[in-house]
């Protein structure tokens, strides 16, 4: 028999950036239970997070387990002792020959388990252990703890109730509807539930609803927004759509500003005219499917407007004092309690900005960079500080390069977001991100694990990719100075950035970064280098010799390279690798690989580097010792994995 | 059309029908209506109460001189503490909106995340802003800490913002033109208040005062709390609401000084500290002098 499981799990609104992980986690916690079964669908609403699985047993297979006892001929006590233990007549043995004889064997046969009753113990523990960023306890100090409370649950298994209870509810068939267009109690069946919900304001499929969103906005001229459309899909369990309108004078605002305000404030749509200009409309997505009497769109038409309002008061108050004279104010702005204000900062940067080769609108956006902090505007609006602070210094007749970099001196703030645009704003960023990673790590506020407050990797990372995406030659060792954890910080990022993002072999990077990292525009063409030359038929045996030679050389313990002394060479194999290498001393490896490698191979061959005469020897490890120098400057190819 | 009085009124009458004590609002300066000792300090231990009352609520820094249509230096919180919250609470909450007169099933209603925390009080709490056709006009939390304290029973605290729900229901673009009373506006009786506090807050303050004034408070406070001792026979009568008093007029002179701009960065965090310490100390204090003798037969035992 296969029948149908249907578990809801009712609480009150859930977080909508968390639901879609907790999902997965419900999945992988059934799957483990390892019950037969022909599908699963998970869906969730704010509300409800759901699991229906069809074509489960009714219960599991019987099992039969074979215990060992007693040996036929060992003493009746034995026996007698075998079958008090396992609490059975000694007529249920049965007498089995085995390679060491004749032996009793009890074979226990345990019939399977109802499927009701292993969900009804194991989803307490299930529902309990998914995994939420933050959770809350609510019937009492040590009580269960849950992404928020738990109101109800449904579990049924076909038409059977998996009977626990958790945190005081008690698991049923009774579901709970849309908050206002539905009913709070509503009898279900694994076969109508999904149904009934609809009956009671309710679409369980994130799919259904996110269709929905899209199909009711279809005429709008959206500017697409998928983060935005996730987020509201979580957020409603009956989406509806109004369009609302804005007095077209505010569009004398930055269009940063409106979308902001419409966008992280509202949660609104933003919509472009047929030129693609952002039109004076947007579109709310509301939790009912309809606002006949116009309620829903005046009220949020009144509350942009406000917003509006505040925005324009602020954009017009904050011109009354320039961005210039607002540079003394950063002293009452805290950059860090340990790192003093603002204004401390500030000069940190010109500073920087200038030894990073800045010219003087570089120093200057590094002066005025801050100021933003201290208008209303960005205190409202806080993820727009640097943009604020961009438009402001255009308006203030700042020159484009200026005003270009303060807009972009938080830029790359991921691995996808793009540079700042130009080589002013790249050196301003720069500043700022290497002046917070100094200060921070001086004072040892360094990251770790998940605990990363000033965000200083995505700073590093940020350096890392202007570095070499913005192809700055510059010593990054000499501007991290001696901080050997902000170094090794640093060597992680770039190690990172390489591996993961640019797709470069492990073994590559590691060969590359012992040759040096300083210089990261260098780092990476030697790179570059090193993955053409692996491709070709000599490297890897080369690369295999090269880890030779160093494994000799480090048992050797040989101190500084020394001179060869041409007169101890051997003639043959080992002469013939220093005239060679003669004639190859300085041109670029892929020149030479191919003459190089015979002559090496054929060394090793042939040629006993531990000779018993101690002067040839050491001549001998010094003609090794200065090939692999000569080679080393690209890559340590002794880190190279190779197959050989 | 309901003035503002009446729609107050009439969220007392349902609470009040709903178990709680309605109690005037606190007399001493508080920012939220959090802070007062009804729900600071009423929240710890293990009693259920619930409690309802209308706070003024003061926020030097929020001052516009009434000139800002939204903003304002002292708005009136409606503060509803359910400890512990009942598993219907949320449906309690909506039934309190529709008893002022929304219509629930033609408004947008969201619950969006927004967890709640306070440093200075040592305290914070998981829950929602509660969204009413784009407008934010209740938070609501499950209390979790307060005072460094887990607490023993949940409390679920709504904080309604009067002025805002008000203007909503009566459509008005300025809180100043809300109706306050048949014939009076809310502008005709709070304007003067918006002006002055302003003008004082941001010009006039004797900031050298203000300071005097916070230490002496501290002082009082400090010297209570040292006197506190949990083993004394006659510890019920020992006066911590009055220390309490004590830490939210430093709160309030705290909030004062930062809006004149006296706080410089070195300090700020430092006087954080030091309300954040008082006001631990009061709640660990309140804690041990409110516990049920067994409780305290078990801690002396564990000693």
């Amino acid at each position: 028999m296969s029948i149908p499981f249907l578990l809801e799990i009712g609480t009150e609104e859930i977080p909508d950036w968390m639901i879609p992980t907790a999902l997965e986690n419900l999945r992988l916690s059934f799957e483990k239970l390892d019950l037969p079964h022909d599908s699963v669908r998970l869906d969730a609403t704010p509300r409800r997070l759901v699991l229906r699985a069809e074509g489960l047993p009714e219960r599991q297979a019987d099992s039969e387990e074979r215990v060992l006892g007693p040996a036929k001929s060992a003493p009746p006590q034995a026996l007698a002792g075998f079958v008090r233990k396992q609490g059975i007549d000694a007529s249920e043995l049965k007498v089995e020959a085995t390679p060491k004889g004749e032996y009793y064997v009890y074979v226990k046969k345990a019939p399977g388990r109802f499927t009701k009753d292993i969900l009804a113990e194991a989803l307490p523990g299930i529902i309990l252990g998914l995994y939420f960023p933050k959770t809350m306890y609510w019937t009492g100090k040590g009580g269960p703890r849950f992404i928020r409370p738990i109101r109800w649950i449904v579990a049924l298994l076909g038409e059977e109730i998996i009977p626990f209870e958790l945190a005081g509810v008690r698991s049923g068939a009774l579901t709970s509807g849309h908050r206002r267009l539905g009913a709070r109690e509503i009898a279900v069946t694994t076969a109508d539930y999904e149904q009934r919900l609809r009956d009671h304001g309710v679409i369980l499929s994130a799919e259904e609803r996110r269709n929905l969103i899209l199909s009711k906005t279809a005429g709008m001229r959206l500017k697409a927004d998928p983060a935005l459309l996730e987020t509201l899909v979580y957020l409603t369990e009956c989406p509806g759509v109004i369009q609302g309108n804005f007095d077209p004078q505010f569009l004398e605002l930055p269009e940063e500003v409106l979308i902001t305000v419409m966008r992280h404030h509202q949660k609104y749509f933003s919509l472009e005219d047929a030129e693609g200009k952002l039109a004076p409309a947007f579109a709310a997505v509301m939790n009912i499917a309809s606002d006949p009497e116009g309620f829903v769109q005046r009220g949020n038409e009144r509350v942009l407007r406000a917003r509006f309002n505040d925005a324009r008061f602020f954009w017009d108050s904050d011109q009354k004092k320039p961005l210039r004279d607002r540079k003394a104010d950063l002293a009452n702005v805290t950059f860090q309690a340990k790192l003093g204000s603002y204004l401390l900062k500030t000069e940190r940067m010109m500073k920087l900005a200038a030894e990073l080769g800045g010219d003087e609108h570089a120093v200057r956006a590094a002066e005025l960079c801050k100021c933003d902090l201290t208008t209303e505007l960005v205190k409202e609006f806080t993820e727009l500080q640097g943009v604020v602070g961009g438009l402001y210094a255009r308006v203030q007749g700042e020159a484009e390069p200026v005003w270009q970099a303060i807009y972009d001196q938080y830029k790359p703030e991921s691995m996808e977001d793009a540079l700042p645009r130009n080589r002013t704003a790249q050196i301003v960023s720069l500043a700022d991100k290497l002046d917070t990673l100094r200060g921070c790590f001086g004072v040892g506020m360094i990251p770790t694990g998940s605990r990363d407050p000033f965000a200083l990797r995505r700073a590093a990372q940020g350096v890392v990719r202007i570095l070499i995406e913005g192809r700055f030659e510059l010593p990054l060792l000499d501007l991290l100075g001696a901080d050997e954890p902000l170094r090794a910080f640093f060597e992680e990022r770039i190690r990172y950035y390489f591996k993961d993002i640019r797709g470069f072999q492990y073994d590559e990077v590691n060969a590359c970064m012992a040759a040096g990292w300083s210089n990261l525009v260098d780092l990476e063409a030697r790179l570059e280098r090193v993955r053409a030359l692996r491709a070709t038929p000599d490297f890897e045996p080369l690369a295999a010799a090269f880890k030779r030679i160093a494994n000799i050389l480090r048992q050797a313990e040989l101190g500084a390279v020394g001179t060869i002394s041409e007169a101890l060479l051997e003639e043959g194999p080992e002469r013939e690798l220093y005239l060679e290498f003669r004639k190859i001393s300085g041109q670029p490896i892929e020149n030479v690989i191919s003459r190089l490698r015979p002559k090496v191979d054929l060394f090793f061959d042939k040629v006993l580097v531990n000779a018993p005469d101690p002067v040839v020897r050491q001549n001998r490890l010094t003609l090794l010792q200065t090939l692999l120098a000569e080679f080393s400057t690209i890559a340590d190819f002794s880190e190279i994995v190779t197959n050989s | 059309m309901e003035s503002f009085q009446q729609i107050i009124l009439t969220l007392k009458q349902y609470w009040a029908e709903r178990g709680c004590v309605i109690q005037e609002p606190y007399d001493t300066e508080v920012g939220a209506g959090t802070m007062c000792p009804e729900t600071f300090l009423r929240v710890l231990g293990p009693d259920p109460y619930r409690v309802a009352y209308v706070q003024p609520s003061r926020r030097p820094a929020d001052g516009r001189y009434g000139d800002n249509p939204n903003r304002l230096y002292k708005h009136s919180q409606l503060q509803v503490i359910l400890k512990p919250a009942p598993a219907d609470v949320i449906e309690l909450y909506l039934g309190s909106l529709e008893a002022i007169g929304i219509d629930l099933s033609k408004h947008d209603l969201k619950l969006e995340e927004d967890n709640w925390e306070a440093p200075t009080l040592g305290a914070w709490g998981i829950g929602w802003q509660v969204m009413l056709d784009g407008l934010e006009i209740s938070q609501f939390t499950y209390f979790q800490q307060c005072g460094g304290i887990d607490l023993d029973l949940v409390p679920a605290e709504l904080t309604y913002g009067l002025e805002r729900l008000t203007a909503f229901l009566q459509v008005k673009d300025s809180v100043y033109d809300i109706e306050w009373a048949p014939g009076y506006s809310y502008g005709d009786v709070r304007y003067k208040d918006e002006l002055q506090y302003s003008v004082y807050n941001f010009e006039m303050a004797d900031t050298g005062m203000l300071w005097k004034l916070f230490d002496l408070h501290e002082g009082e406070a400090t010297r209570l709390i040292h006197l506190y001792d949990p083993k004394a026979e006659d510890k019920k009568r020992f006066p911590l609401l009055p220390a309490y008093d004590q830490v939210l007029k430093c709160s309030n002179l705290f909030n004062t000084l930062d809006a004149r701009g006296a706080i410089s960065v070195t300090e700020r965090v430092g006087v954080i500290q030091r309300v954040r310490k008082m006001a631990v100390a009061v709640a660990a204090a309140w804690a041990d002098q409110q516990a049920p003798p067994q409780a305290q037969a078990a801690v002396e035992v564990a000693q």
